[in-house]
């Protein structure tokens, strides 16, 4: 028997045991490489035994299912990977041109700079502080990366490119990304230090001014779409109008609150290194250090993308009912939020403990409080 | 968490600029007392002049602050010119002032650069060290080096304005003063910068006058003095310029005033070119010191810099003392932080531009 018995490529949809009704493109390819890695496989353990039944369970519907969702996590996370380690790019590259320096310069356009410093922070020695909290140690930082790039694998990036379609969508995003502020709190606490112990005590803090009004503008979103499904809350936005018109302010509150969130410049108080070293990160070393950077750059990631996708409406183009490269659409929007955070490290100073709280209270929450009373009354009128 | 809590804030941390240690008490994070400790950087410079020749202190006197070695070794030959009882020539003394406000505007942009970090801003801290080259740049076509000059000689300096000086002179000061607005721009149009800067480290004027500031620190808070009007050495006297006093009191204050002198040092830098004359720029000066206690004092970028020299008529003094701007601001460092939130410390004790060189010796 020859390779092309055993090898053909069908149509992902069709796999019986498939967990996805609608198309999946990550899926798709998943599913397509293992018919063709899986095949050859075949075929050659069939050439040594002719007749075995296990070649045809290789290409039988279970596994070609297994190992499809395996290549589709490793495709998934990798390009979400590699739209971080681009933003990284984006931002240091954006830094550099703003403060008139050289930014990254390995590689071809600097862009391999990032790869050689997370291979730099991979080589360093593991250190502890011997009177730290071992548990409390560890466990916070792996929490606060493991949310990080928890939330970032449950972004769509289209409707054909996500790894879960479930009907919490927004609220179980939100949720996660309020879990870290807690873990800082506790890396902050265990690591027996007075520096992160404050650092710690900022993110509390912080996290009490800026969430109420995050929170409050989610709410609004969620209310005018009618749905906390991110698809059905794109589709909306692409049958009425892209959120940011009627909720200019709810879009301006909720940036600021996700910067906040992704703990970035004027709000990275958690890790003022001015007066702090680095708050609560002083006693992270080596990779651990290296994941928060990156982590941190999750984090930011999925503040853009929810900004996106709650204000830009997602993966649409304006004036356009059908999609062209809606992950593309989707990834420049995200970028286009991104480069204004970057925009205001390069320009703003870090504010105070008490400023942020002001302006969480005083600011923030009256604004996105304003904001849902509108959404209120357009949907009362009967506008949307 | 208990209620309060000393925090040790160096000698290795960011925001200190330098060696030297601010024990804080934190309640919270509101600041309930404070110590400054100084003594890392000691390296006996006053004792080890003493086993010098008078010109050898020159390059010493260099190293006693990083940023500003002009306006230090301009001080010590001015002292040892005054025990000689010397008349130094008309040009030295104007190429003595260009020096010393290049120095002064360098020195005052490395403590804007140290600001801007301070205050989480790295664009700040770039854009006023690309500035702080061109000033640089005039240093190395004035004496050879950038930092650690040797350009004063007693009777004198070292060598005339190199060819071409006057013109790059004019062209750094032109294009400074433009630039300059660049800075500014994003530090006092900034609501951020300003609720960071406004009301933090408050020093009234009689608290300024008792606790013994100086300088930029001491005019911030409302205190109209400065050497080089009111007690004018070397040819300040012909110059025409103004001393910038701010009445706020607090680490913004201090900043305004820190930022107008910058202008203020072009237009000196200005008029002393255009009145620069001609002749020699040193005389022959004498090997040995008569016996006798001599002093001079001058407006360093930090504050008043004086040093107190004793002679026994050898060619190496008996006894010189410095007193340092910084070594007595530092002491100002509890009544400027007390009160004030942990954040606001690398804001408030920026303003004071810390340099631990002179203050240790």
């Amino acid at each position: 028997m020859s390779v092309s018995d055993w090898v053909s490529i069908s149509d992902s949809t069709a796999n019986k045991v498939s967990p996805y009704e609608v198309y999946n493109l990550p899926y798709a390819i998943g599913h397509g490489l293992w018919e063709i890695i899986g095949g050859v496989i075949a075929w050659l353990i069939n050439i040594i035994a002719p007749g075995n039944r296990l070649s045809p369970f290789l290409i039988g519907d279970f596994v070609t299912n297994m190992m499809g969702l395996f290549i589709m996590v490793v495709v998934f996370f990798a390009v979400i990977f590699i739209v971080n380690l681009t933003m990284i790019w984006i931002e240091r590259k954006t830094l550099g041109r703003i403060m008139d320096r050289r930014a990254t310069r390995i590689g071809p356009l600097g862009y391999l700079q990032n790869l050689a410093d997370g291979l730099k922070t991979f080589l360093k020695e593991h250190i502890m502080p011997e009177k730290a909290d071992k548990k409390g140690y560890m466990w916070a930082v792996s929490i606060v990366i493991g949310s990080a790039v928890l939330i970032a694998g449950m972004i769509p990036l289209s409707p054909r490119w996500f790894l879960a379609d479930y009907g919490t969508g927004l609220l179980l995003i939100f949720g996660i990304f309020a879990v870290s502020p807690f873990m800082i709190l506790v890396a902050g606490w265990a690591q027996n230090n007075k520096y992160s112990l404050i650092g710690g005590m900022r993110a509390a803090a912080q996290m009490i001014s800026y969430e109420i009004p995050m929170l409050l503008v989610f709410a609004s979103v969620v209310l005018m779409a009618g749905s906390l499904n991110i698809n059905e809350i794109v589709q909306f936005q692409m049958d009425n109008t892209w959120f940011i018109v009627p909720q200019i302010i709810g879009f301006v509150v909720f940036m600021v609150a996700a910067t906040a969130e992704a703990e970035r410049i004027p709000f990275d108080l958690p890790e003022a290194e001015a007066e702090l070293v680095e708050g609560w990160q002083t006693e992270y070393g080596g990779m651990k250090w290296g994941l928060i950077m990156l982590s941190d750059y999750f984090r930011g990631y999925v503040a853009c993308a929810l900004g996106a996708i709650m204000f830009l409406g997602g993966w649409a183009i304006p004036f356009m009912d059908t999609l062209v490269l809606p992950e593309i659409v989707f990834l420049l929007k995200v970028v286009l939020l991104f480069f204004i955070m970057v925009w205001a490290r390069g320009t703003f100073a870090r504010i105070r403990t008490d400023q942020i709280l002001n302006i969480g209270w005083k600011v923030l929450l009256p604004l996105a409080v304003i904001n849902l009373f509108i959404v209120v009354l357009l949907k009362i009128g009967g506008v949307y | 968490m208990t209620s309060k809590m000393w925090v040790t804030m160096g000698p290795q941390h960011p925001f200190s600029h330098g060696l030297w240690t601010l024990k804080v008490r934190v309640d919270g994070e509101v600041i309930t007392d404070a110590t400054p400790i100084i003594g890392y950087l000691h390296r006996g410079w006053e004792k080890e002049c003493e086993h010098r020749t008078y010109p050898q202190i020159i390059p010493m006197a260099d190293r006693l602050c990083y940023s500003a070695s002009m306006t230090w070794s301009h001080l010590y030959v001015m002292a040892v010119e005054e025990g000689l009882d010397l008349e130094v020539p008309e040009r030295a003394q104007y190429l003595r002032v260009v020096a010393d406000e290049i120095c002064r505007i360098q020195s005052h942009l490395m403590w804007l650069a140290a600001m801007g970090t301070d205050l989480g801003n790295l664009t700040v801290f770039l854009w006023s060290l690309r500035e702080r080259e061109i000033f640089l740049d005039l240093f190395v076509k004035l004496c050879g080096q950038r930092l650690t000059t040797n350009y004063p000689r007693i009777g004198g300096v070292r060598n005339d304005m190199p060819y071409l000086f006057e013109r790059d002179c004019m062209r750094a000061v032109e294009r400074f003063e433009k630039k300059l607005w660049d800075i500014i721009a994003l530090m006092d149009d900034s609501a951020i910068f300003l609720s960071r800067m406004q009301g933090v480290g408050h020093v009234t004027r009689k608290e300024a006058a008792n606790l013994g500031l100086t300088g930029p620190t001491m005019r911030g808070c409302g205190v109209d003095f400065d050497v080089r009007r009111d007690d004018p050495y070397e040819v300040y006297d012909l110059f025409d310029f103004e001393v910038p006093v701010s009445q706020d009191g607090d680490a913004y204050g201090r900043y305004a005033v820190r930022i107008e002198e910058m202008f203020q040092s072009c237009e000196i830098i200005r008029q002393a070119m255009a009145g620069m004359p001609d002749g020699p720029v040193r005389v022959k000066a004498p090997r040995n010191v008569p016996a006798g206690k001599h002093f001079a004092r001058l407006e360093d970028p930090r504050g008043e810099g004086l040093m107190y020299l004793i002679s026994d008529g050898t060619d190496r003094p008996y006894r010189l003392k410095v007193r340092s701007p910084i070594f007595v601001n530092v002491s100002a460092s509890k009544r400027l932080v007390l009160g004030a939130r942990m954040a606001d410390v690398p804001a408030v004790m920026g303003t004071i531009d810390m340099c631990l060189g002179e203050t240790d010796r």
